[in-house]
């Protein structure tokens, strides 16, 4: 009786279970939310344009790359295109999840495709991948979303203030911040050689390609980087297969 | 608000979410080619880094600066070695900050 019971969570106990397993992450998304806020307000966006983003767009990598490249000159549409890219992701996010979630009704689907973030995807879906019958899991996903949705926008505000509180932010280097919150991202990333080759030929091809208008640069680099990991690991995957015929 | 923002801020929501939800509400119809999803898994390391490189090494936008007085490199090495060591975002955050303005100020 008990096993079953603890299966059959109740939408309640999945919503707050969900929520508790998103505390870490909400931690480390803080600094991340406030930094965006101050760089944002910084970069030339007004404070209700920068609430804007996070309130309709909720994409903290994009959010900052957009910021950046405001800065900078870039015309809308290389944002946009920009912001494509770096999101794609999302769509190998959605197919993990996606045949989980197949019985919900658009009343579900449309929010939580919206709340659908890098930090969410990662305890969803080991929530998902659990075994047992769990009809409420959904609530999980929700409360995951909910608190990273609600955090977001209130770090986004503090950074907002902050931003404006601070006299001529640019000659204290406050550009650096987005730099520096990038390494931190992308080092943990390189976890296998293809992904370093991949990192590696991504920024030689930006750093050559710098001159190129409207940041084009940033997309070839993207592009040819990829291109590098997934050539690298087709090719370590052949030699492994080769070794194991030999053997 | 400009109208320009307005203008950004719907584009990027459109292909933000225009990305997120199909593929959520549809994945079950829906099979992406292998080469396609092994394609997806590069793409936010190749980003970053297409960002970071040009940031750190030409700072002002136009020249290129490899050498030692030029804090953003320094202290972007600097953060490399923090988070590989501790693949800890915040500690990186805080002590690469730290040491950027350090440089700044003493050098």
């Amino acid at each position: 009786m008990r096993s079953i019971e603890s299966d059959l969570l109740s939408p309640s106990s999945e919503f707050w279970a969900g929520f508790r397993a998103t505390i870490p992450l909400v931690i480390g998304a803080i600094p991340f939310g406030i930094i965006f806020g101050a760089l944002s307000v910084t970069s030339g966006i007004s404070p209700a344009g920068t609430m804007g983003l996070s309130m309709f767009v909720f994409a903290g990598s994009a959010q900052f790359i957009a910021a950046g490249l405001f800065a900078s000159g870039t015309a809308n549409a290389i944002i946009v295109l920009t912001t494509f890219v770096v999101n794609l992701r999302h769509a190998l996010y959605s197919t993990t999840l996606g045949p989980s979630m197949r019985h919900l009704s658009q009343r579900w689907l449309l929010p939580l495709g919206f709340w659908l973030t890098d930090e969410t995807f990662v305890v969803t879906a080991q929530r998902f991948a659990r075994p047992g019958d769990a009809p409420n899991r959904h609530w999980f996903f929700l409360g995951s979303a909910v608190f990273m949705y609600v955090n977001w926008q209130v770090c986004t505000l503090i950074g907002v203030l902050a931003g404006q509180a601070i006299p001529d932010p640019l000659s204290w280097g406050l550009d650096f911040a987005m730099s520096v919150t990038f390494i931190g991202m992308v080092v943990p990333m390189v976890t296998n050689r293809p992904i370093l080759i991949s990192v590696l030929i991504a920024g030689a091809t930006a750093l050559a390609a710098n001159g190129m208008p409207n940041k084009l640069g940033l997309l070839l680099a993207a592009l040819l980087g990829v291109a590098a990991g997934v050539l690298a690991e087709s090719t370590i995957e052949t030699t492994v297969e080769e070794k194991a015929v030999q053997a | 608000m400009t109208g320009r923002e307005i203008a950004l801020i719907l584009g990027m929501f459109l292909v933000t979410f225009g990305v997120r939800y199909p593929v959520l509400a549809f994945a079950s119809r829906v099979e992406l080619p292998a080469l396609v999803r092994r394609s997806l898994k590069y793409i936010p390391a190749a980003v970053l880094s297409a960002i970071i490189v040009p940031a750190v090494l030409i700072p002002d936008g136009v020249y290129l600066n490899a050498s030692l007085n030029n804090s953003y490199l320094v202290a972007g090495l600097a953060a490399v070695a923090i988070s590989w060591r501790t693949k800890n975002l915040l500690l990186t955050i805080l002590l690469g900050m730290a040491i950027f303005l350090g440089l700044r100020l003493f050098l």
